[in-house]
């Protein structure tokens, strides 16, 4: 006789589906045009007392015709000043700034598709197996025709030591590849802007992660 | 051996196969904005297994309430519905605090967006959108009018079948999830080409929510159910390889 086993039963997680043209509507509904919320999320991540460098983080999504989407929603996030995320699982022995979420949703511009944050640069996370993390900010891009939302990181220009150690950066085989998570800096008018555009397709297209 | 942490390992990996592929050609947009390279697999670090925690200070009394939340002159035009259901992981477990996000068209399948020009009217008391926060059951609900379908450009007379967009934020990063939900019956359903790009007729399921004539108010509203469930995460038997153990911690 046959002895069956039990089903290992576990829940399927919910399929995702696009965000649609009107996802301003319910997560920026001051760029589809009205006010409804007293408070509304946004793409200011540091305040007058978050410790760390003021920086803004810009950039386009441009798709497979080299067109910039003008209709994207971006979230990130990212580690505090001292290189701690503002969450439980985080055991570093490092501080929280308690003025500091690390998170923002920013929205491209209908007419540019430019998209900004004003936030501060990140501290370096410990990564897997005790091998440091670069400083870098998580993002997360979901649009009209995005099916799954994308998920990617910005690396920073001058951290040109620690992105050559960095774990994730390694990993990617193709090193030509590399190049695309990372931000450039520049300064303008005395404020520090990191450029970081991300090609959904083409030879420059950026990398995106399975995580 | 360490006795086991119940909480923040690794998210199980995704399966890709419930998920609509990035490039699905019946939904013509998404030619020209899906990646062509493959995805690189990342094991979990802290950047993904944590996320953005959100408190219920930061929310409106209304928020949860799209029947009321922009009532001008008086309510909106509509079926008055109920939308309620449990956010759980692949495990099994609620998952408390997960900011649901919701926005639809109003009942004659118009958005109040500067971008849509369909010729049904605004309604002048509807705006479309609301929040809430799941309790300690992983629990959600919000009170708003059914929305209505509407013809879209993909081919030249494509009609969405009545959805409700949803986002919704989990505890950790790597659980961000963005979906519609669809309504039992609807005759449009089976000729949706946004819904048709999903692989599983299982995962399509999942995303119709089965009227629920229990949980409706009585001579006020229908209730419709939608439970949605995110990425699970490994329990940590063993010496947790995403980040160094801090002794200091959990006692």
């Amino acid at each position: 006789m046959t002895i069956m086993v039990n089903k290992l039963e576990y829940l399927k997680e919910t399929a995702s589906q696009t965000a649609g043209p009107y996802v301003h509507i319910g997560l920026a509904p001051k760029q589809a045009g009205f006010d409804i919320f007293e408070n509304n999320f946004g793409n200011v991540l540091a305040g007058p007392k978050t410790k760390g460098e003021r920086i803004r983080v810009e950039g386009r999504v441009i798709d497979g015709s080299g067109t910039p989407l003008r209709d994207v929603l971006i979230e990130i996030w990212q580690a505090n000043a001292a290189g701690k995320y503002n969450h439980p699982a985080d055991r570093q022995k490092k501080p929280i700034d308690k003025r500091f979420r690390g998170w923002g949703r920013g929205c491209s511009d209908f007419t540019t598709g430019i998209w900004a944050f004003d936030t501060i640069k990140p501290g370096a996370v410990m990564g897997r197996n005790d091998r440091p993390m670069a400083p870098h900010i998580n993002f997360w891009i979901v649009a009209r025709g995005i099916n799954v939302g994308l998920s990617t990181r910005m690396y920073f220009s001058d951290e040109q030591a620690a992105n050559a150690r960095d774990p994730v950066l390694n990993l990617i085989e193709w090193e030509v590849r590399r190049k695309t998570l990372i931000a450039t800096r520049e300064e303008r008018k005395g404020h520090v802007v990191y450029r970081f555009d991300i090609n959904i397709q083409g030879p420059d297209e950026t990398v995106f992660f399975d995580i | 051996m360490k006795l086991p942490s119940e909480q923040y390992g690794e998210f199980y990996q995704r399966d890709r196969t419930i998920h609509p592929p990035a490039h699905a050609p019946t939904y013509k947009t998404s030619v020209l904005r899906s990646p062509q390279k493959t995805l690189i697999s990342l094991q979990n670090s802290l950047s993904e297994i944590t996320g953005p925690v959100f408190g219920a200070d930061e929310l409106g009394p209304l928020d949860n309430d799209l029947i009321m939340n922009y009532a001008k002159t008086g309510l909106p035009v509509g079926e008055r519905i109920v939308v309620y259901g449990y956010v759980l992981d692949e495990n099994g477990r609620p998952v408390r605090n997960a900011l649901v996000e919701v926005w639809q068209a109003n009942a004659g399948g118009r958005y109040r967006h500067r971008n849509d020009t369909y010729i049904a009217p605004i309604d002048p008391n509807f705006g479309g959108c609301g929040r809430t926060l799941t309790d300690a059951n992983g629990r959600y609900f919000y009170r708003t009018i059914k929305p209505g379908p509407y013809p879209w450009r993909n081919n030249v007379n494509d009609w969405r079948p009545a959805h409700i967009h949803y986002s919704i934020s989990g505890s950790g990063w790597a659980q961000r999830l963005i979906t519609q939900m669809y309504f039992e019956g609807d005759p449009l359903i089976a000729s949706c080409p946004i819904l048709r790009t999903i692989p599983s007729e299982a995962a399509v399921r999942q995303l119709i929510a089965p009227l629920d004539r229990n949980a409706g108010i009585q001579l006020d509203s229908l209730a419709y159910r939608f439970d949605i469930v995110l990425r699970g995460s490994r329990a940590t038997w063993f010496e947790n390889a995403v980040q160094p153990d801090d002794p200091m911690q959990g006692e």
